[in-house]
């Protein structure tokens, strides 16, 4: 028996794909077109005339050493932030699946970061941090540290790793915690009575049993960290200072809307898109054929 | 080599108690059988030996040895779990020397042990495999391996078999007993199939709803079972019971439906009109002449086993359910051609009678 809906003419299934076809053309296909086409030009000033430049715009991008120190800027604050938000949701979740008695209250709690906007979530700590009015810098400062994340790059990059890793906490210890509960509890028994102490058994059991969840928020997380912590940045440091937290995203933004080198920022578009595409493979191809036993 | 030793050993989740007192001493090299129906508390008293379940109440002892504050792994135990519990990612050489590796064996003598181990189980062919690439019967005995290559003092079963077909439970079943005989380990075995039960043990610990109905040997407690629990849940089809009377005066024991059971045998001094129920074995029920007949059974239903006939159906009379008619089961000569619908003359065997008293449910001693 045919399975498939069958249409008697071509109008009707026309009109239904259309509203799908018109936003991924209008949102992502145009968009895409339009930043790999003015990647080749130079605009002026006003937006009056281009000028082809080929190639140019990425030889003067590799070339830049801002752009490279963005790069090395991305790897830094992608892997502090997965780092710190994928290890302190383990944690948290390893402690969780411990508790019998309040288990639910915790998980709620833990996951509420997470409906919080990023920009939101920026502008929180931000305050906390203020220089002049923060609580954590006021601690800090009667703890003799004088905290300046305006001035200190240092500083600057740890408060938009805090930020950015917080909200990201909750989604990591969501997935971390089901894939504990999902290791068969007899198996940690055969192992506690086989000589393993708690971490032994975490190290040499667990951790290994929670590999595909381990990679899969691996790759999240580095997606996340690339792309979607734009709001963080731009409320706590505008990328500053002196760059220090300039991640690729942000550089887009600031040389293209700030800058006005739209030629340039088209071209920094087009290098993220691809940077996407490989994350995005290394995602799918890992979904397909997950690791496991 | 070693002893177990239970002494009113208590469990409560919470506020609610599940295990009411336990006593039982495991000698050396026996084999403890622990049945009972689901729920009453047997993973709950092996995990507890275990160290997987703190002790709410009373002693373990291993060897002499008051564990109840040890950790599993200072027990010198190992168990084998009804889902097996093996390390997924591991080989099967690693799940099995896992355990020695953590214990800081020495390698060459590792690899020996998992190397007799995986000889005496016949695995030596899938030491590298990972468990997914196993049978059930496989995986089985490598949990079986993992447990022997330690050489704990004692072995804990909770449910090997019941996730393995019919046919492999009953080989998987004389493969333990063997390697339990030949290495000669005090093991806790717990089943709630009452063949893999009688089967396997030295001694049973029947239980019910959190106590230990009944410990001794296998054909003791299937002979002369302590309570109608117990006599009901060992053998198959279960016992048939009868509330009745003692009659002192003619020797009998009179049933509710006016038939009387003669008591030949019984000395029955000083119960008279004592309320009890009789228990009779299907297998102690044997075809006889109307007028030599203990029993009228109206046949509901008849098996054909070819070595065996069981035959299903009812006693006049109420049954100690509180059923109008009693159901009852015989089991005949294969050889009994017995139709549908019939009633049936029976007798029962001499000496085949168990009473038990009505109120309290224990075997009367035959006094
Ligand atoms: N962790 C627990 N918390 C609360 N109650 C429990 C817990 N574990 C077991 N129980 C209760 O204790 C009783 C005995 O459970 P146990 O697992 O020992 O039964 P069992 O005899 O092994 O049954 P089965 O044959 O089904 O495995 C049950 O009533 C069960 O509900
Ligand atoms: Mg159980």
């Amino acid at each position: 028996m045919e399975k498939r809906v069958t249409f008697k003419g071509w109008m009707l299934p026309l009109l239904l794909l259309t509203p799908q076809v018109l936003v991924t053309a209008f949102f992502f296909f145009w968009p895409a077109w339009q930043a790999v086409y003015q990647s080749l030009f130079i605009p002026d000033p006003f937006g009056l005339r281009s000028q082809f430049v080929g190639l140019g715009n990425f030889e003067f991008l590799l070339g830049d050493p801002f752009y490279r120190a963005s790069f090395w800027t991305t790897a830094i604050f992608s892997s502090l932030v997965t780092l710190a938000s994928m290890g302190f949701a383990l944690w948290l979740a390893v402690m969780a699946d411990r508790l019998i008695k309040g288990s639910g209250a915790y998980r709620t709690l833990l996951i509420w970061p997470y409906a919080v906007a990023p920009a939101v979530a920026g502008v929180l700590w931000l305050f906390m941090f203020n220089t002049r009015v923060g609580v954590i810098s006021w601690y800090l400062g009667q703890a003799g540290y004088d905290w300046n994340h305006v001035l200190n790059p240092n500083e600057a990059m740890g408060l938009v790793v805090i930020a950015s890793s917080w909200g990201r906490i909750s989604y990591n210890f969501l997935f971390f915690l089901a894939g504990l509960q999902a290791i068969p509890k007899s198996v940690i028994e055969a192992a506690a009575i086989d000589g393993a102490h708690f971490w032994k058994r975490f190290w040499t059991i667990v951790f290994p049993l929670l590999s595909p969840t381990t990679f899969f928020l691996l790759v999240v997380n580095i997606v996340y960290a690339f792309f979607e912590t734009f709001g963080v940045i731009h409320t706590i440091t505008t990328g500053g200072p002196q760059q220090a937290t300039t991640i690729l995203v942000y550089k887009v933004y600031s040389d293209g809307f700030v800058g006005q080198d739209l030629g340039s920022s088209a071209a920094q578009s087009v290098i993220l898109l691809v940077v996407v595409g490989i994350l995005t493979i290394i995602q799918f191809r890992y979904i397909e054929r997950r690791v496991h036993y | 080599m070693s002893t177990i030793s239970l002494k009113s050993v208590r469990k409560s989740f919470g506020k609610t108690e599940v295990i009411h007192g336990i006593d039982v001493e495991v000698a050396d090299g026996e084999f403890i059988v622990i049945v009972g129906p689901s729920g009453c508390g047997k993973s709950t008293v092996l995990r507890m030996v275990a160290g997987l379940e703190t002790v709410t109440g009373g002693d373990i002892a291993i060897d002499g040895n008051r564990v109840n504050d040890l950790e599993p792994m200072e027990r010198n135990i190992a168990m084998v779990f009804q889902n097996y519990a093996l390390y997924p990612h591991m080989s099967v050489f690693d799940n099995m020397a896992y355990g020695l590796k953590i214990a800081g064996m020495p390698k060459a003598e590792i690899a020996e042990r998992v190397q007799t181990a995986a000889k005496m189980l016949q695995l030596e062919e899938y030491l590298t495999r990972k468990p997914r690439q196993l049978s059930g019967g496989q995986r089985q005995r490598v949990a079986m391996g993992r447990a022997i290559v330690r050489e704990p003092s004692a072995f804990l079963f909770d449910e090997p078999l019941s996730n393995l077909d019919a046919k492999l439970r009953v080989q998987m079943r004389l493969e333990i007993k063997q390697l339990q005989r030949s290495l000669g380990t005090t093991s806790l075995y717990v089943t709630h199939d009452q063949v893999e039960a009688m089967t396997l043990a030295d001694r049973l610990i029947v239980m019910n709803a959190g106590v230990a109905e009944q410990i001794d040997t296998p054909m003791h407690v299937y002979e002369h079972p302590a309570s109608i629990f117990v006599a009901g849940f060992i053998g198959s089809p279960s016992m048939n019971f009868l509330p009745a009377k003692i009659d002192t005066g003619r020797s009998t024991l009179s049933l509710e439906s006016g038939a009387n059971v003669s008591a030949e045998g019984l000395v029955l001094a000083a119960q008279s009109g004592r309320e009890i129920i009789i228990g009779i074995r299907p297998e102690h029920l044997e075809l006889a002449s109307p007028d030599r007949a203990d029993l009228t059974l109206h046949i509901a239903a008849v098996e054909t086993l070819g070595a065996d006939t069981l035959v299903h159906g009812s006693i006049a009379g109420a049954g100690v359910d509180g059923t109008k008619n009693a159901s009852f089961a015989a089991r005949l000569p294969g050889n009994a051609r017995i139709a549908e619908g019939e009633t049936l003359p029976l007798r029962i065997a001499d000496g085949a009678l168990h009473l038990f008293d009505r109120q309290s449910e224990k075997r009367i001693a035959e006094i």
